[in-house]
């Protein structure tokens, strides 16, 4: 029977020098690029392909099944674009991999670039982590210097240049063709679909974006093969994923487990709900994600069964409330969230986010009517599927899911006339 | 433009860096306009007329791009940027707390600076940093599992001037220009100090080691987790 928890991504993070080169080569690292370097291209999407491999930015498309929409022999240049723009609320896998060990990420870059004929990757990571953005410069400097990294790379007659390329805050980049706006030096909005960026990405040349953690995780597919990737995990959602669980937990935390895990095992693992308190409401993919409450602690967090509970999986941030939390104000600064990270471009989003917290807000203080609930909902319809780009209906899960579970609660602020929870004892310190 | 021949000497090398590492010059621009930032602090209007000349786009080009991203400032910020998470999270556990606290002790609203230009104060979202809430950044690097008590501390060490250490991060914090700089593209020379992780990135490592949990060897077949496998795992 498969382990609880597999650490591979992480495995190796407990190594105080897993981020230099001689530290990732200690723990086995910089072996599978010279492996891919020895099949063929088609060898190494087959193999990505085969094993399963769903993108782990949130959409969960088949990583090797978009690798193969890049034309071949098509003679123009080809781009890899690693989305290491995490700004989910409630994420934190991708900036805490790239500081703890930025090689794997860029060995996963090199073989992938292989794979699609990139002669460029661009790792395009948020600004706002300076140290991560040291961490990934560094690691490129040490990987051109031996050899992995640059012209005719181990001799192969690949060539490829990894470019660390630093955001300037806005979580719209996330939107992969938004970040392609942004990496050509524009406004970050988000572009008409199609064309794909397969055909028309990053200077309108074939490009594939994937997330930070579905390229890191190429290596040990390339290493162990299909079959030890796609044996773990569900039937349809095959391997491992890290999840962060934050909030009110004993212990918050990483952990690295086959998808599937249940909420129910990972509080096992962290000590349950801080201070022996209920669980009132998380999230299993970010905020976007929408909320699920004590009735889905038993349901597998794989694409499929977390998607049928009528939430994603995301980007696996399970974010725990316990029943301190006032969900309308949860769901109110969330929303105010989005209203600040909308481009701008679509009407649906600016101005749907825009009523969405005026509305929240009157409700949070008790101004609001149970009317105002019913404009929430339809204000919700008219973003969701009518918005520009995904950013936007994402800003509606979070409000329809806590209306569906929570009603009461809304309409409780309006007969109070104000908000029923005390702040101060949902923060950390009010159980000392 | 207004800066001196020497500035311009200096902006010039580095532009010329960056640029050189694009296919197309125009995907320099982000990283222009950190450098502008760095040298100024801000992207001030010699900035932008700098960026828009280095790349042959309009002024106007220029500034609708900075106008977009929330970390080029129009204005001078602190030497030290002090962001204090408060989406939901970090807000719920004690981020809202943290910078009412923080705007009473320095003063200062939000995206203003103290008197003496050391600090200056900005509500963040989220920093990816989650399971070490409630987060604070200073120049984009991490303070974790804050307090009201140490946020006051590290606010009043700031404006002191006394050596102040990032949770994770390098054992020098840089000024505010020195972290543009290194957002531009050069690095300074801290990249291996710090931790590789922090305790909470290590919490499911530990535990797994404590139980002998590892991914199967290549070559172990069957491991799949059926749709009710919840208790069967263990």
């Amino acid at each position: 029977m498969t382990d609880t928890l597999t650490p591979v991504l992480t495995a190796h993070w407990d190594q105080p020098d897993i981020f230099t080169i001689d530290g990732y080569r200690r723990a086995g690292g910089w072996q599978a690029l010279p492996k891919a370097l020895g099949m063929s291209r088609d060898e190494v999407i087959t193999v990505v392909r085969n094993a399963g491999l769903r993108g782990r930015g949130g959409a969960g498309f088949a990583t090797g099944v978009k690798w193969n929409f890049l034309p071949k022999g098509d003679n123009k240049p080809h781009f890899l674009v690693v989305n290491a723009d995490e700004s989910e609320p409630g994420a934190c896998k991708d900036v805490p991999l790239m500081m703890a060990n930025p090689h794997l990420l860029i060995e996963g870059a090199a073989i992938a670039s292989y794979a699609i004929g990139a002669g460029h990757a661009f790792i395009y990571v948020r600004g706002e982590v300076l140290h991560v953005i040291r961490r990934l410069r560094n690691a490129v400097q040490e990987a051109r210097a031996a050899g992995y990294l640059g012209q005719n790379v181990l001799g192969s007659g690949f060539d490829v240049e990894v470019i660390i390329h630093a955001g300037a805050g806005a979580y719209i980049c996330g939107e992969e063709t938004a970040l392609l706006d942004s990496l050509e030096g524009k406004r970050g909005l988000p572009r008409n679909k199609p064309p794909f960026p397969a055909v028309a990405g990053v200077y309108a040349l074939p490009t594939n974006v994937n997330n930070v953690e579905s390229i890191a995780v190429v290596p040990s597919i390339v290493l162990n093969g299909a079959d030890w990737f796609g044996d773990l995990g569900t039937e349809k959602s095959k391997g491992f994923g890290i999840f962060n669980l934050s909030g009110h937990v004993s212990t918050p935390g990483t952990y690295e487990s086959p998808l599937g895990i249940t909420l129910r095992e990972l509080l096992e693992l962290s000590g349950g709900i801080r201070g022996g308190r209920r669980l009132k409401f998380w999230t299993a993919g970010g905020s976007s994600a929408g909320i699920l409450t004590d009735q889905h602690l038993d349901v597998p967090l794989d694409f499929e069964s977390v998607a049928a509970a009528g939430s994603q999986l995301g980007t696996r941030s399970v974010q725990i409330f316990d029943d301190t939390t006032c969900v309308v104000g949860a769901v109110l600064r969330w929303t105010q969230f989005y209203q600040h990270e909308s481009c701008g471009k679509c009407t649906p989003c600016r101005e749907g986010t825009f009523w969405l917290v005026r509305i929240l807000d009157r409700l949070e203080h008790g101004d609001g009517t149970e009317e105002d609930v019913e404009k929430l909902l339809d204000i919700c319809d008219n973003i969701n599927g009518r918005a520009f780009c995904a950013l936007g209906d994402s800003a509606t899960p979070p409000i329809t899911s806590a209306v569906r579970y929570f009603t009461d609660e809304f309409i409780q602020h309006h007969k109070e006339g104000g908000c029923p929870f005390d702040a101060a004892a949902s923060t950390v310190w009010s159980e000392t | 433009m207004s800066f001196s021949d020497e500035v311009l000497a200096r902006l010039d090398a580095d532009a010329a860096q960056i640029i050189a590492l694009y296919p197309r010059a125009r995907s320099a621009l982000l990283p222009l306009l950190h450098l502008v930032q760095s040298e100024e602090g801000y992207v001030s209007e010699d900035g932008i007329e700098y960026c828009a000349a280095k790349l042959g786009l309009t002024e106007a080009d220029v500034t609708g791009v900075v106008s977009f991203y929330t970390m080029y400032k129009r204005r001078p910020v602190g030497e030290y940027h002090v962001g204090v998470c408060t989406n939901t999270v970090c807000g719920v556990l004690g981020g809202n707390q943290i910078l009412a606290e923080l705007h009473d002790h320095l003063g200062v609203g939000d995206d203003e600076t103290t008197p003496d230009g050391r600090v200056s104060l900005e509500h963040l979202e989220c920093n990816a940093a989650c399971v070490y809430a409630p987060v604070m950044m200073v120049n984009w690097e991490f303070f974790d599992n804050m307090t009201p008590d140490s946020a006051r501390q590290l606010a009043d060490d700031l404006r002191a001037g006394n050596p102040v250490t990032p949770t994770r991060g390098p054992e020098r914090l840089v000024t505010w220009r020195e972290a543009a700089r290194i957002l531009a593209g050069f690095n300074d020379d801290q990249a291996t100090q710090g931790p590789a992780a922090g305790p909470a990135d290590l919490v499911g490592l530990k535990i797994a080691k404590e139980h002998g949990w590892t991914a199967p060897e290549p070559g172990s077949a069957g491991n799949h987790r059926a749709g009710d496998h919840a208790k069967e795992s263990r």
